[in-house]
């Protein structure tokens, strides 16, 4: 097969740390290329390169057979490469085909641009792709799997032939996942190239071709997908062998620690999005909540954090009611917190690392003592947490900002279970983690909640939640439309009931078949 | 820990080179528009410096006009750093102004130990609730502080004008209130120049807003606000509350420096005794980084241009207004480095976001 792009021998050193060493990689034409690796292996730096976003301090980019240096965006999409980051860049307020266009608008009379015919062109290239979009719907409206396509329309429409996506499965639904991959598969049958970031070993084999994986800053090799396995694959990623599947003990359940009674709220719009909801978490359990994105999780986390008034039920912690008290005096009763956003909710990008485990019980000692910092302490915290949750850091007064993805999730993550606790409230604790880091975070969370603990977890990673929970209650439309014990649950039924059918007909539709 | 300080350093160099680059770019571009109207820029220059630093004297009304520039500079800065615009310190300044003359006036009987900081105390307490109101009307319905503090300013300038003219007014042509009370006066310490105690304060509060900000609790937590304020929120943080008292500390400041124009230099409320320290203060913070020692330099740098440009045009025919050329010059370059460093960090947020 053609190969229309080399890096060779790439490296790019940060103050602190080498992200890239001498990594070598290849793209041929008409191929999804996955590239994995551990959190901090360096992969969104080496495609930042090839993007022109971060100029390498050695190495060459060969793209058909010619030396290229690539220093901006610009030239990179001239050379037809495109990238979607995570994090989209979409203006809120402008509909998808403004945004699809901005920057190469079609002009009627020079002066204003001619939206019909923008429109129309961006209809052709979205169903030419099998990419559904309305270009006359805002950004703000739609949902994340959608503006992801918007994102993909983008850099066809900017004739992309090698398309980057880092870490594009992260946010999605399950559905919206399959989605993509019909989209991937047709972009590669019209001779596109493909490079696919994630942590999931499972899309890797789904979806790829070829896998590159790195470790470390190096590249440790590349391997035809259909000759390997997710567990080589995770063992050339970590280094060592991966448990895909943590172990739980039996449960000893105490107290109940937290009772919701009928609970309302609404959204951000002021519509409702929590209706009437009811449940109760003892000490030592897991309650996992399952559902679509968007049908109340969020919602139910911030009532219960402090974040959003409710307006009506009652919450009672260990028989406290905390119902519409604020966050810090809900965390004072011992509640932890992992927002399902961290770069919204769980961090301060500009903060050094040392500065941000201590968000939240940073006004008590030992971080403050009448009114004044000890940073001392704030720094001993700092390397403590480093070393246990081994988070990967040049030092602790590097600025949040420039440590990797899954190592910012890190900083969240250590800093909420490293306290003394009683309820811990999760949502998407390992979004964006690898596979090594995932297994020790559960284990971790499987700890706490054999030392009593009571834990609600949500996530949109059914098998997270299985693996888990003790309970799983599934939620649709802001509805808890039942609840499982973990031994009855199974796959099929949470997805009928993540569609709003009750437990009983879900339990009844799996007879008949 | 070696290798964390010598980062400092660094850091600290770096953030000094630009500002230093862009004065002397700005002195550059002075000469240019000397040598093409005709100037020598070499003699207007050596005026201009001896007029800032010349002699002793010089040097003291230099600091004397810095003096009020070190807080207002502060005070904006300080509100940036909760992530809040005050673009209102010239009617805070105004009426902490206003505060200070009626209460050194008509407060009697005081020894000078308790008259001194119970003025300084009316003018920081009339300023810094006038500069709450736009807080709290953030605060509570988020409405834009940068709006409110504009027409604040507006509000703040009629009043006291109409307060020394027709509430206060002293008899004579300019209207002014009566002298402030001996005791009420700051002392001036240097023989020939109105330099005064109000300089010693001015360090001080730059010392005193520094250790709050870096060293204290609430420091940590108006940074985090003005940084993320959703994080903040959901750290357990009081967002609203971060929001008014970094308005109110602001403001605050804002009426020190007015306090100190009318104690030390002034000696009564003057009408439009006041070229603009409040909307300087805005150029001085940017110039200084909003950190308390570049506002320190920068201060500095604006009373001499200020200071200096005065015996510049004595001396040479080169108009005081090139001064205030150069110092918007300086601004400019600098304004226009921010602007780079955004447009930087702009490309670099596709993996930042990651
Ligand atoms: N702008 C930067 N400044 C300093 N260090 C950086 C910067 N960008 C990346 N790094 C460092 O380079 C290393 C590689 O980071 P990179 O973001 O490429 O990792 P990654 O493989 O994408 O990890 P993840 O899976 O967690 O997203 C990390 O140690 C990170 O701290
Ligand atoms: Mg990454």
């Amino acid at each position: 097969m053609e190969q229309i792009l080399e890096m060779v021998n790439i490296v790019k050193t940060f103050p602190g740390v080498v992200a890239n060493n001498k990594v070598s990689f290849e793209v041929r034409k008409r191929e999804i290329h996955a590239l994995v690796g551990e959190n901090g292996a360096g992969k969104t730096t080496l495609m930042n390169i090839l993007y022109g976003l971060y100029k390498p301090d050695g190495g060459d980019i060969i793209i058909a057979g010619e030396k290229t240096s690539i220093d901006s965006p610009i030239v990179a999409i001239e050379k037809g490469i495109g990238l979607v980051a995570q994090h989209f860049m979409l203006i809120e307020p402008l509909t998808v085909a403004e945004n699809i266009i901005l920057g190469l608008e079609t002009r009627k009379n020079k002066i204003f641009t001619d939206m019909r015919k923008a429109n129309q062109k961006v209809k052709e290239l979205s169903e030419l792709y099998g990419l559904e979009v309305d270009p006359t719907a805002r950004i703000m409206d739609i949902s994340v799997g959608v503006q992801q396509r918007v994102e993909i329309l983008k850099i066809l429409y900017r004739e992309a032939q090698i398309l980057i996506l880092d870490e594009p499965t992260a946010v999605l639904t399950p559905q919206e996942t399959k989605e993509l991959y019909k989209v991937l598969f047709s972009l590669k049958e019209m001779g596109k190239s493909v490079v696919f970031i994630t942590h999931k070993l499972n899309e890797v084999m789904d979806i790829s071709d070829r896998v590159t994986v790195l470790r470390g800053g190096k590249a440790i090799g590349t391997v035809n997908t259909s000759e390997t396995d997710a567990t080589q694959l995770a063992s050339m990623m970590v280094g060592r062998e991966v448990l895909m599947r943590v172990k739980k003990e039996g449960k000893k359940l105490g107290e109940a620690v937290l009772e919701l009674r009928k609970v309302s709220a609404v959204d951000s719009r002021k519509l409702p999005a929590l209706k009437n909801v009811s449940l109760e978490i003892r000490a030592g359990e897991i309650l996992g909540i399952a559902g679509v994105q968007g049908n109340g999780q969020t919602e139910l986390v911030e009532v219960l954090t402090g974040l959003r008034k409710a307006t009506s039920g009652e919450v009672m912690l260990k028989g406290d009611s905390i119902i519409n008290k604020n966050s810090r005096s809900i965390r004072e009763l011992r509640v932890a917190h992992i927002p399902e956003d961290r770069n919204k909710r769980g961090l301060i990008l500009d903060y050094d690392v040392a500065d941000n485990l201590i968000l939240g019980p940073h006004y008590k000692p030992p971080f403050t003592y009448r009114g004044k910092r000890n940073l001392q302490n704030v720094w001993q915290n700092a390397r403590n947490l480093i070393a246990e949750f081994d988070i990967r850091t040049p030092s602790y007064d590097t600025k949040a900002e420039t440590l990797s993805g899954g190592n910012q999730q890190k900083i969240v993550v250590a800093r909420e279970l490293g306290g003394d606790i009683s309820l811990l409230v999760v949502s998407q604790p390992t979004r964006g983690l690898d596979i090594g880091t995932i297994e020790f975070i559960h284990k971790r969370i499987l700890e706490l909640r054999d030392k009593g603990v009571a834990i609600l977890l949500v996530s949109a990673e059914l098998t997270e939640i299985m693996s888990l929970s003790d309970r799983i209650a599934v939620m649709y439309d802001g509805n808890i439309v039942g609840i499982l014990q973990d031994e009855e649950a199974k796959e099929e039924q949470i997805g009928m009931m993540m569609t709003g059918i009750s437990k009983v007909d879900a339990l009844r539709g799996e007879e008949s078949d | 820990m070696t290798n964390t300080r010598k980062g400092k350093c660094a850091k600290y160099f770096e953030v000094a080179l630009y500002p230093v680059i862009a004065t002397c770019l700005a002195l550059l571009v002075g000469v240019i528009i000397m040598l093409v109207t005709g100037h020598n820029p070499v003699d207007a220059y050596l005026a201009l410096f001896e007029g800032a630093f010349g002699s002793s004297v010089a040097i003291a009304e230099t600091l004397s006009r810095s003096t009020p520039l070190f807080l207002t500079g502060l005070a904006v800065a300080f509100a940036f750093k909760c992530g809040l615009f005050n673009i209102g310190v010239e009617g805070q300044l105004h009426v902490g102004a206003m505060a200070a003359a009626v209460v050194g006036c008509y407060l009697t009987g005081l020894p000078a130990i308790a008259h001194i900081p119970l003025t300084l105390l009316a003018a920081a307490v009339v300023a810094g609730i006038w500069a709450g109101v736009p807080g709290y009307l953030k605060a509570r319905f988020r409405t834009h502080e940068v709006i409110n503090t504009i027409m604040m300013n507006h509000i703040a300038i009629a009043l006291v004008s109409y307060l020394v003219v027709h509430v206060f007014r002293a008899p004579g042509v300019i209207p002014r209130t009566s002298t402030i009370l001996p005791s009420a006066q700051l002392y001036r310490f240097i023989e020939f120049s109105r330099l005064n105690i109000g300089l010693f304060m001015a360090m001080i509060a730059l010392y005193l807003i520094y250790y709050l900000l870096w060293k204290t609790n609430v420091g940590y937590e108006i940074r985090a606000v003005g940084h993320n304020d959703k994080a903040a929120e959901c750290a357990g943080i009081n967002v609203k509350r971060n929001i008014v008292m970094a308005m109110v500390i602001s403001g605050m400041l804002g009426g020190l420096a007015g306090a100190e124009r009318i104690m030390g230099l002034h000696l009564s409320f003057i009408q439009g005794f006041s070229p603009g320290y409040g909307f300087e203060g805005i150029a001085v913070a940017l110039l200084g980084r909003n950190h308390p020692l570049g506002i320190l330099f920068s201060a500095i740098l604006f009373g001499a241009l200020a200071n200096g440009g005065f015996r510049m045009s004595m001396a040479t025919a080169v108009p005081t207004d090139l001064a205030t050329v150069i110092q918007a010059v300086v601004v400019f370059f600098v304004a226009a480095e921010q602007l780079a460093k955004l447009f930087i960090k702009r490309r670099k947020k596709g993996r930042l976001a990651e």
